[in-house]
């Protein structure tokens, strides 16, 4: 105790708080005023379930793909003390699901949270794994404060994992204690084990350094229209006491948003940018007083036509990608092939007055790929709707679409390819394209997964095709 | 002005539980050997804004090189004087790890010694500081012989009162070189006497802390905040004990260099600051 000098600021408070107590002259609430306040049990596992629902583990829905059958204790292995949570992943091939996940929530009104600043728990595999997700906040209702960390590296041995809140402060009420789904992506289809134990929210006292970040950090510039509507996605990063930086998913909830120009873009409480009206306007956010890196530049060029919306009858149709029809679910819009040069922007749709428009820009060749093969295999024509986004149209511009069918187990792609011509485009408009199949290169069509568009966009070819906005890619037969 | 105000509360403060610790513990002394040093016989608050007080300070300029490239720890900064540097604003010194071109080095930061201004022997040496962080981020308040010029490193002897490493953020070190020990395997058989001292439930890179060591004939001993955390003796050193002569004072900003395991990574977050609050010493 020699070192008199160094008595830090909070003694000073800790004094200046007594004596302001003492003193007083404030007037208290009255003793009839009752503060909500909720548990601030951190606990969720230690050796049993800590004041969580009765059944415990709540599973995604199994019309997802969710395994029930795999979540219990496991009396014969703990970290510390007598059990430990125990997941069985199931394999790629289970026919009672191939992924695991699911939710623990708080058996009361949910839990002050505010005085923690991580989720921390110890886990183990069966073998070294990378799990898709970790978190707390998905409470199955509104996942308000969701936070996710995803990609998490398993080892055979128990090791302590942190997830840190992205601001304890908002969490007066939570009742999503816990949240995880694992599947085989990185065991090669093969199911192995979890084991968690100790899983509790801390106070660390180190979790420190705060980045918070929207889109990636990145400043994005956008055309829009009116009507169009995104959600942000944003993240925090903290520096561990291991000198890690840990980034995690964190709900807009924690977020503050702010437009630029509310005449031409409004940003709600969930994150979601509505465009209003035509002009520019610059999406920024803040996280507990953190300026968020990245932004949304956006430029509105007023009201959107659309497409004309498809009249043909369903029965007859079999859709990829178009609100009309039941679609193929997509496994990505903007397929990237490194190392071939392509330079193509534009990825998840935007949706315009509840209709979902696929926008690409700098174009030269990219493909969407749906998460299952399609089968055209009836059908006799396919249909696209294109709006090439410049005025005049060069006698050299062409739009190629290729279609691509991996064949049955996936090992044999044919490949069947159909140019538009600059006679048949037309600049800022939409223009709808009925394909006969028999007008495409010879391919096989039960198995169509990739859907290419090309153009010569980034050659030094001026006044290229460089940007399309596509909607309603069907198949169909007459 | 702000500091001055505090300090005096802090003296207050400090009085009162001083009185409640000797009433509860009676004060005994324990079997560390203590240097009484309560006399302040040198001071920087950093309260005059601009460059620093040259009358204390003065600068280490470059990448060390020719006689020393990488200050003998492949270090990758060039040390400058500029503001963009270092610069005392609003009552702290403030130490800035830029990355940038310069001088053919990638980053630039500073390094501040008393060198020919303010040598001595023995007495309390502390430094209220908040550190930087970050994967090869190498901040150090330290010590060397100030006969350094005719009896070159590690003759002159080294006191390290805080040596961190940015990817450590709990971690502090208090070390100690000198003639056959010292942390280069290529100069002496042994290495250096060093102790880490750990936070529990914070860093060194959210608040500020101080850092000191209380230097008398027989000892030195390394403390942060009120936890003295080692005291080294004639005894433990395994070559001379030079440590019994003046010595002057560094504060400086590394960036990359062996101490910290080689250079920043993609995660590290330039620019990176060393706030440095005061620096007294005591006899």
């Amino acid at each position: 105790m020699k070192n008199i000098k160094s008595m830090n600021l909070k003694t000073i408070i800790l004094v200046a708080f007594i004596f302001t107590v003492s003193t007083s002259c404030e007037r208290d609430p009255s003793e009839d005023v009752q503060f909500a306040t909720f548990n601030n049990n951190g606990a969720i596992f230690l050796d049993s379930p800590e004041g969580l629902t009765d059944d415990f583990f709540k599973s995604f829905d199994p019309a997802t793909g969710a395994n029930v059958n795999g979540f219990g204790v496991d009396e014969n292995e703990a970290y510390k003390g007598t059990s430990s949570i125990r997941i069985d992943v199931p394999s790629s091939t289970d026919p009672d699901g191939t992924y695991i996940g699911g939710i623990f929530v708080d058996r009361g009104s949910g839990r002050n949270l505010t005085g923690y600043d991580a989720l921390t728990f110890w886990a183990k595999g069966s073998t070294t794994a990378v799990v898709d997700q970790f978190g707390f906040g998905t409470d199955f209702d509104e996942n308000k404060y969701a936070v996710t960390l995803n990609g998490t590296e398993l080892s055979t041995g128990w090791k302590k994992y942190t997830i840190p809140i992205p601001d304890p402060s908002k969490l007066i009420q939570e009742k999503g204690m816990f949240v995880f789904s694992a599947n085989t992506a990185s065991t090669n289809g093969i199911g192995y084990t979890i084991w968690i134990d100790e899983l509790q929210f801390e106070t660390l006292g180190t979790i420190a350094q705060p980045r918070p970040a929207i889109y990636g950090g990145e400043d994005l510039v956008e055309e829009t229209f009116i009507g169009s509507v995104s959600t942000i996605i944003g993240t925090q990063t903290f520096n561990l006491a291991d000198g890690t930086n840990q980034t995690v998913l964190a709900a807009p909830s924690y977020f503050n948003f702010q437009s630029s120009n509310l005449e031409v873009a409004q940003v709600s409480e969930l994150g979601v940018v509505t465009i209003v009206g035509q002009g520019t306007a610059e999406i920024t956010a803040s996280l507990a007083n953190v300026r968020a890196s990245g932004s949304l530049s956006l430029q509105s060029l007023g009201d959107f036509t659309p497409a004309p919306t498809p009249t043909r009858d369903p029965s007859d149709v079999v859709s990829v990608f178009s609100d009309r029809y039941q679609s193929a679910p997509i496994d990505f819009f903007n397929g990237f092939f490194i190392p071939d040069g392509q330079t193509t922007q534009g990825a998840a749709p935007f949706g315009i007055n509840g209709d979902n428009i696929m926008r690409y820009t700098e174009l030269n060749f990219v493909a969407l790929k749906t998460l299952n093969t399609v089968d055209a295999s009836a059908m006799t024509h396919y249909h696209i709707d294109i709006q090439v986004e410049k005025a005049d149209i060069a006698p050299e511009d062409f739009i190629r679409l290729s279609l691509l069918d991996i064949g049955p187990d996936g090992s044999s792609p044919t490949e069947g390819a159909y140019t538009i011509s600059a006679a048949d485009l037309i600049g800022n408009d939409w223009k709808g394209f009925d394909i006969p199949l028999s007008d495409f290169s010879s391919f096989n069509r039960s198995n169509i997964s990739l859907f290419f568009f090309i153009t010569d966009g980034t050659s030094p070819n001026p006044g290229a095709i460089t940007d399309i906005l596509v909607d309603n890619i069907y198949f169909y037969r007459e | 002005m702000k500091t001055m105000k505090m300090n005096n509360i802090m003296k207050i403060v400090s009085c009162l539980l001083l009185i409640l610790v000797c009433f509860s513990s009676g004060c005994s002394d324990d079997e560390q050997i203590v240097a009484s040093a309560d006399n302040l016989i040198m001071q920087d608050e950093f309260n005059v804004d601009g460059a620093p007080n040259s009358e204390i300070w003065g600068f280490d300029i470059g990448n060390g090189c020719p006689n020393l490239c990488g200050w003998g720890n492949n270090e990758l900064q060039y040390y400058t004087d500029r503001p963009e540097n270092v610069v005392v604003n609003n009552g702290f010194l403030i130490i800035t790890a830029q990355e940038e071109s310069f001088g053919g080095a990638s980053y630039t930061s500073a390094r501040l010694t008393t060198k020919g201004k303010f040598e001595q022997a023995y007495g309390r040496f502390e430094a209220r500081m908040r550190l930087p962080y970050g994967q090869g981020i190498w901040p150090a308040f330290w010590m060397l012989g100030a006969d350094i010029n005719t009896s070159p490193w590690p003759d002159a002897g080294e006191i390290d009162i805080m040596e961190y490493r940015g990817q450590e953020p709990t971690k502090t070190l208090g070390s100690l070189h000198g003639p056959g020990y010292c942390g280069d395997e290529e100069i002496c058989d042994e290495p250096n006497l060093t102790k880490t001292y750990e936070l529990r439930n914070d860093r060194f890179d959210t608040g500020f802390h101080v850092f000191g060591i209380e230097w008398g004939p027989e000892a030195i001993n390394f403390y942060v905040d009120d936890v003295l955390f080692r005291q080294f003796t004639p005894a433990d050193a395994p070559g001379p004990w030079v440590f019994n002569k003046p010595f002057y004072m560094l504060l400086n900003l590394a960036v990359g260099g062996s101490f910290v395991g080689g250079p920043p990574n993609s995660e590290t977050v330039f620019p990176q600051t060393l706030l440095v609050d005061y620096v007294r010493v005591y006899n």
